[in-house]
């Protein structure tokens, strides 16, 4: 469905992907998250960093994007919940992400800011999405479809309104922000 | 050292208000992962041909190697850290962080190594499970995706484990 504020389309959307790329990498960069040590230190809860920068975005962009949904400005893109493929992929990123020391955005900033070990596993990478290509006519076949419950949304599990929903998800994010808080304020500063 | 860092609160907000643009301006979530599958498919042409590439279902249907909207976006992130880091005087080559010299000594060949499998690792469990940081935890969990918030938990649950065990022994707090 074209929504009326979608007005960049066609070839205008490479500039503009180039225009919301360069943004993304100018704040992850400011936001700490291009370094090794803010990343493996959130995997080990000694610095929020990480937690604080996705919850927040997490909370603005999507009661954001959940009104402008309501009022027809902007289309859901939802990924299949093929439950089996990600939850083997969310284990296999999990560890290349502490072994890599940086996520496939931070990891491609860090090369920006001077990062040669993050040069290296952007190889890696590549070989990777080299190694997925070539499995994917069998993962396709095997994995994908085991537990494959479609493009759902987390409302759509309950009966209950959908702004509730939000609701939660703004108390969770103020949770946990507080127990942060708290956190950092009874640990000696590293 | 800290002086480039702004508020992550702020950037939060701010990563938050892009994607509000990207969905409403230009209909797309941010993603990274994707773009980096078409890299991948772009380096495989010179040693597969391109006939070859084309014909590989992945390839031709879901990380087209082309410049397009994703690829670029990728692009983009790379710049965008590099023009921040030289701008705010924070740029600087680095091989071996912090923790992990603490941790496994200064030889820059290990970290590499290192780097790379975990990068190798890291990008086919982001093609498996269908994206990234940016795609799951960021674009798809603001979308109340029930995908995504699955990615994010056990992403996290997993980082945990794989932390304890290769970092345990830092005893620095």
């Amino acid at each position: 469905m074209h929504t009326t504020l979608a007005f960049i389309t066609g070839p205008n959307l490479l500039w503009a992907g180039l225009l919301f790329g360069f943004v993304f990498g100018v704040l992850l960069h400011r936001g700490g998250v291009t370094d090794y040590n803010v990343i493996v230190k959130q995997f080990l809860f000694r610095d929020f960093t990480v937690l604080k920068v996705m919850f927040t975005a997490i909370v603005v962009g999507g009661v954001g994007v959940f009104i402008l949904h309501g009022q027809d400005l902007a289309n859901f893109h939802i990924k299949p919940a093929t439950m089996l493929a990600v939850v083997l992929g969310a284990v296999l990123f999990g560890i290349g992400m502490v072994i890599y020391g940086y996520c496939p955005g931070t990891g491609v900033a860090a090369i920006g800011a001077g990062k040669l070990d993050a040069l290296a596993g952007f190889f890696g990478m590549l070989v990777g999405g080299i190694a997925y290509a070539f499995s994917y006519d069998w993962i396709a076949a095997n994995i994908l479809p085991v537990a494959d419950l479609g493009k759902k949304r987390l409302p759509e599990l309950s009966t209950l309104p959908e702004w509730v929903w939000y609701a939660g998800l703004v108390v969770l994010a103020a949770c946990i922000f507080a127990l942060v808080a708290r956190f950092e304020k009874s640990s000696p500063k590293s | 050292m800290k002086s480039h860092r702004w508020n992550p609160y702020l950037v939060g907000v701010l990563i938050g208000v892009l994607s509000i643009l990207t969905f409403s301006l230009a209909d797309k979530p941010i993603g990274i992962s994707t773009g980096i599958a078409q890299a991948a498919g772009a380096c495989a042409i010179p040693v597969m041909g391109v006939e070859d590439v084309a014909a590989n279902t992945y390839w031709a249907e879901k990380a087209v190697p082309a410049w397009d909207y994703g690829s670029l976006f990728v692009l983009g992130t790379l710049f965008g850290a590099l023009v921040s880091a030289v701008v705010s005087g924070s740029f600087k080559l680095e091989s071996v962080p912090t923790i992990w010299r603490e941790r496994f000594g200064s030889s820059v060949m290990k970290r590499f190594v290192a780097a790379f499998l975990g990068g190798a690792v890291l990008i086919f469990g982001a093609r498996l499970a269908d994206g990234c940081t940016s795609g799951h935890g960021i674009s798809g969990a603001l979308q109340l995706a029930v995908s995504s918030w699955t990615f994010f938990i056990v992403m996290f649950a997993s980082g945990i484990v794989t932390a304890l065990i290769l970092f345990r022994r830092n005893s620095k707090a």
